[in-house]
């Protein structure tokens, strides 16, 4: 299945498979972008590192897709500047593309050509493709070699358009909308070939707006909203920094002494209504309540533990007014994103 | 050159010739490509490729249009109507298949797509150019053949000066559809004017009623029209003179005109 991918790092293209090399692939500084009189970008920076799965997140209209349109020189940016693999995109263009791997949002192919045909078109574009018959076949795409696009599914034509982008063998992959129509199960073995595509040492820009899909890919996320970058961090850092940490739901089997659970370190508060208790508190909530519990020989029946997601750091990051592009035009905040945190921080 | 200099010239070099060879080869996987789509487009096959050749068949079976004519200054309706038909194939693919085909690529996203790689858009346009090309000759050929086996319609007397307004014909005719492509608004629109414009082109190329049919003052403006140029041109060289100063000067301002507009207005995305 691995065929490629195994072969390709064999060859030693710079082994490292996590992040942490320490070179700077994609940097953009103060970006800025206007649209006629509505300005869609307000000074975005970031960097992304060699290897690194890095996601813009945000509701439509933030600012994510301009984004990586100025990082593949489609677009110019009225201020600010922006590097992939040291080029700048629109100056160095004959030199970049080679290297980039592209997937657009919304990107058809003539509806009578085959998968096949374009796969091997696209392939004939680069100096050392990857084997299209290989690809096809880590895609789950084999069997709809002779398919023509217009008879593909949605999931089949996203998959193509994933192997339009990686059949070049890339160093940088952008990835817009990465699993947009495929089904659940068909988005696993996307996610599971990015993943692999990455350990190569492949770094990858990923712009989604599914939070199980930043939470499984993404070493870090950045969180667009009105043209500006809201926070900045790893996924598991972005949700706990949403604030309402862990809560614990259980019906003890006999009465709680009074104070039990509200001196223990991190909880901070404790309600009861009816039979059920619920704590919330932050840090390790569950194993301390369980602990006092079991030292007590109280059991707790129907227990539940329920973590901040990403959903809810996004949620709490970008309101509730949801993807309004009214919304869009507005800034964000006055004061600085609370969850925003070093741009160096990752997953360990 | 100092010895130093002499090795790094010589792989700059190879690099250039490399690339070269690159885009020679993506042209020619990209023309494979085009020839094949089109090809699996039944309606325009048949449209542009059978219907002339078919029409050429119809007219040459009346007996009265194998007849010399002296009204048509002593040649016979059939001959007059081969370069008419292979004029009409090459409207038909730059009026309906360059605006109806680039219009769609930019609206799918296939240009906007090209740009992401090392391979320039300018290359799917160049590709599909060589494909109308290669279409239309081969419709002439066919025309003709027929003509020729069936109807005893003579070979063109100057074929290096026919083969040079033909060659006219289609740069006119892809630069007007890429015009086309370049300024409506969506593909659909693009074929819509395309058809429009067909028919009274057509007709100043003088399918309803040949040029030598015409009164005075409409041969004046089909002189002008690209059609009307390029029928003019080509009829000149099957009696055996070069194209005439007027008519090749004609297409050759469209192709200019037309070609500078796309290049001016075409929206890759």
């Amino acid at each position: 299945m691995a065929g490629w991918l195994i072969h390709s790092a064999a060859l030693g293209r710079q082994g490292g498979a996590m992040a942490g090399s320490g070179t700077t692939v994609i940097e953009v500084n103060d970006l800025e972008k206007r649209y006629g009189d509505r300005l869609v970008l307000r000074g975005v920076s970031f960097a992304v590192e060699q290897g690194e799965i890095f996601g813009l997140l945000g509701p439509n209209g933030a600012g994510k897709t301009t984004t990586v349109e100025i990082l593949e020189g489609l677009r110019r940016q009225d201020a600010g500047t922006a590097r992939v693999l040291g080029l700048d995109p629109r100056a160095r263009r004959g030199d970049l593309l080679p290297l980039l791997g592209v997937q657009l949002q919304a990107s058809e192919l003539p509806a009578r050509m085959t998968v096949g045909e374009a796969l091997a078109l696209q392939a004939a574009f680069y100096e050392a493709p990857v084997d299209p018959a290989t690809l096809l076949d880590e895609l789950g795409l084999a069997e709809a070699r002779r398919t023509r696009f217009g008879k593909l599914s949605g999931g089949q034509r996203q998959r193509l358009s994933l192997a339009l982008a990686l059949v070049g063998d890339p160093r940088v992959a952008v990835l817009d909308e990465l699993t947009t129509g495929i089904d659940p199960a068909g988005r696993r073995d996307v996610w599971d070939l990015v993943e692999r595509v990455r350990e190569r040492g492949v770094t990858i820009l990923l712009v989604t707006h599914l939070m199980e899909e930043a939470e499984r890919l993404c070493d870090r996320v950045a969180v667009l909203d009105g043209g500006r970058i809201v926070a900045l961090d790893t996924p598991t850092a972005l949700a706990r920094a949403a604030g309402s940490g862990t809560t614990i739901r259980f019906r003890p089997s006999a009465p709680l002494p009074a104070g039990l659970l509200a001196g223990l370190p991190g909880v901070g508060s404790v309600t009861q209504t009816g039979s059920t208790v619920t704590v919330s508190g932050t840090g390790e909530l569950a194993h301390e309540v369980i602990a006092v519990l079991a030292r007590h020989q109280i059991v707790a029946a129907d227990l539940r533990v329920e973590q901040a997601t990403l959903d809810d750091a996004y949620l709490s990051l970008t309101g509730p007014r949801g993807d309004g592009p009214a919304a869009t035009d507005q800034p964000v905040t006055d004061q600085p994103a609370t969850g925003q945190a070093p741009a160096t921080t990752r997953r360990s | 050159m100092t010895t130093q200099a002499a090795p790094e010239a010589l792989p700059r070099g190879d690099a250039l010739a490399a690339r070269r060879t690159r885009t020679a080869r993506v042209l020619g996987a990209m023309t494979r490509s085009e020839a094949r789509l089109l090809w699996r487009e039944p309606v325009i096959v048949m449209f542009a490729v059978g219907l002339p050749v078919v029409l050429v068949a119809i007219l040459g079976s009346v007996p009265a249009f194998r007849d010399v004519d002296p009204e048509l200054g002593g040649v016979r309706v059939i001959d007059l109507y081969l370069p008419i038909t292979s004029v009409m194939a090459v409207a038909m693919l730059g009026l309906n298949l360059t605006t109806v085909t680039l219009g769609g690529y930019r609206e799918k996203g296939i240009l906007k797509r090209l740009a992401t790689t090392p391979v320039s858009p300018l290359l799917l346009l160049a590709a599909h150019g060589l494909v109308v090309a290669g279409t239309a000759v081969l419709v002439a050929v066919l025309a003709h053949l027929v003509g020729a086996v069936a109807f005893d319609v003579p070979v063109p007397e100057q074929p290096v000066g026919y083969a040079l307004a033909f060659s006219l014909t289609i740069a006119t005719l892809v630069a007007l559809g890429l015009l086309i492509a370049a300024v409506a608004p969506s593909a659909g629109a693009a074929n819509g004017i395309g058809t429009g414009l067909f028919f009274p082109l057509m007709f100043f190329a003088g399918l309803w009623a040949p040029r030598e049919a015409m009164p005075d003052v409409l041969v004046r403006i089909s002189d002008a029209t690209p059609l009307g140029a390029a029928v003019g041109a080509l009829q000149d060289s099957m009696a055996g003179s070069w194209p005439g100063a007027v008519h090749v000067g004609v297409m050759a301002a469209y192709i200019v005109l037309c070609g500078a507009g796309a290049a001016r207005w075409f929206r890759w995305t």
